[in-house]
């Protein structure tokens, strides 16, 4: 890596990961070596780590107001979705959406091939599925609707309760991805009537390789691990529990979303206000407080995000140069945004870390940077 | 992106991105489907190329190695310009990334297209 003297550093890739904080650190190092024995051990040192599992438990069934024993630990949000979806057999039918990360649509394809009947909602131009449409697509074999709460790429939060109600009415089992949304929007499973839910701590400024999935007591859940029935019998495997310390102290953090939204907002109408020829995707009102998603209009993503690395500032795209398999953001285009758009897409993901005065750096680096690919483009 | 220091030179400070008024022959080529659209336009005398120049909308890889192939074609004649390799290029820039090669052979496209189009109009 190229290491360049930089004004500042923008860390504006919260969707992707973030910044752990130094709390959590502390819980995971008690943990590490203090607590370090194993939660299945029947001895007392054993039993301390057990402890630290259950209190973590408890915070997040509080934060999304389930019982203790319907929650298990998993090595992702990844992990949890797999795990969410791994119940379904041979002529089953799910819908889902082109909307949904990666983690729900390749298991989907996988389990297309193990003879799953599968649907793939589109979307509005803003992001949201349409419930006239789901509710269209409902056959006698549907087991399964798993729609993400809040969007990784665009932001955009679905309508939960109102697709609860649908899976209520029609004896369906429901899952949503809330990995993005967790912290940021309020999840109630019962409100939402969710069988099924899947989480991250390293969203929230927790540590990675820490996840969980909420399961209405009573699911079949068919485990993808095998071993020394840990976690109920669904998902073996000695505990992360320093991970899991480090999650349960991350949920009792705040993420601050006001102050995150107000200078996401501040953002947008920056950049909106300082350069044309731009398009806010996904939808302006009903947005997670963290996301601003930007095309724009005739250079590409790839281009901006390396300017913008070589200035300090870290963000992401929907543009293919930026993927290993050459396609544009699946997401964008079933927005409807055509193919010059979704290439010129950033993503900028805040956190409570950032400051005025680094998206004032932002904008004007943002600037020169859009001048500039622009007078070099050939569109 | 793992781009050499190199490409990321290119990238930054092109030497032959820009405008040309009534260029003797251009090629555009590529697409915004695949990300990568490029316009490479000569100025030829005596079937030697004396002034090129390029437009690129495209990624860190499509604006270095579209820089570069005009800087490989610059002087030479059409016969020896249309013989540059993606190999040329890409010794150029030290190296490229492999999902990137798809790009210098974009660049070369564009000066093939040009070079094509003047042979075309002028026998």
């Amino acid at each position: 890596m190229i290491v360049r003297y930089v004004k500042m550093q923008v860390y504006l890739d919260n969707a992707a990961t973030t910044q752990v904080d130094e709390k959590v650190v502390k819980e995971m190092e008690r943990a590490l070596v203090k607590e370090y024995g194993n939660p299945s051990s029947i001895h007392s040192k054993g039993h301390l780590a057990l402890e630290i599992l259950d209190d973590a438990r408890e915070i997040l069934a509080k934060e999304i107001n389930c019982d203790i024993s319907e929650i298990i630990f998993t090595s992702s949000g990844t992990e949890a979705n797999n795990l969410a979806l791994n119940s379904l057999d041979k002529g089953d039918h799910l819908i889902t959406s082109e909307l949904e990360h990666p983690s729900i649509y390749n298991k989907a394809k996988k389990l297309e091939k193990e003879g799953v009947e599968v649907t793939y909602l589109g979307s509005d131009k803003e992001g949201f599925v349409k419930i006239d449409d789901l509710k269209s697509k409902i056959k006698e074999n549907t087991k399964m609707i798993s729609l993400m709460h809040i969007n990784n790429e665009i932001g955009t939060i679905q309508n939960l309760e109102e697709i609860g109600k649908v899976c209520k009415e029609n004896n369906i089992l429901f899952h949503s991805d809330c990995v993005q949304s967790l912290k940021k929007e309020k999840i109630d499973v019962k409100k939402f009537n969710l069988n099924f839910a899947s989480f991250s701590a390293h969203k929230i400024h927790g540590p990675k390789g820490i996840g969980a999935l909420y399961f209405k007591k009573n699911s079949k859940i068919t485990p993808l691990i095998y071993g020394g029935g840990q976690e109920n019998n669904l998902r073996s495997g000695t505990e992360n529990v320093a991970g899991i310390a480090g999650f349960g102290e991350a949920l009792k953090q705040d993420f601050e979303n006001k102050k995150v939204k107000e200078l996401r907002n501040y953002l947008i109408s920056e950049i909106e206000k300082n350069i044309k020829n731009v398009k806010l995707n996904g939808s302006r009102g009903k947005r997670v407080c963290n996301n601003a998603n930007i095309s724009f209009k005739s250079i590409e993503g790839e281009s901006i995000l390396m300017s913008l690395d070589m200035e300090g500032i870290f963000v992401s795209t929907g543009s293919a140069c930026s993927s290993r398999a050459l396609k544009a953001s699946r997401v964008l285009l079933a927005l409807g945004l055509n193919h010059e758009e979704a290439h010129g897409s950033i993503r900028f993901t805040l956190s409570k870390h950032n400051t005025k005065e680094e998206l004032d750096y932002v904008v004007e680096k943002l600037k020169e940077i859009v001048k500039r690919l622009r007078e070099m483009s050939a569109l | 992106m793992n781009y050499s220091e190199k490409v990321i030179d290119r990238f930054k400070n092109p030497k032959y991105i820009g405008e040309m008024e009534n260029p003797d022959a251009s090629g555009k080529v590529g697409n915004p489907v695949c990300g990568d659209v490029m316009e490479i336009m000569l100025k030829i005398k005596k079937n030697k190329i004396e002034d090129v120049k390029v437009k690129t909308f495209g990624c860190v890889a499509a604006i270095s190695t579209s820089d570069v192939v005009c800087e490989l074609a610059l002087n030479k004649t059409l016969e020896e310009a249309s013989k540059i390799t993606k190999d040329d290029v890409i010794k150029e820039l030290e190296d490229l990334p492999k999902e990137k090669i798809h790009c210098s052979l974009l660049a070369l496209d564009a000066l093939k297209k040009a070079i094509k189009e003047y042979t075309e109009k002028n026998n």
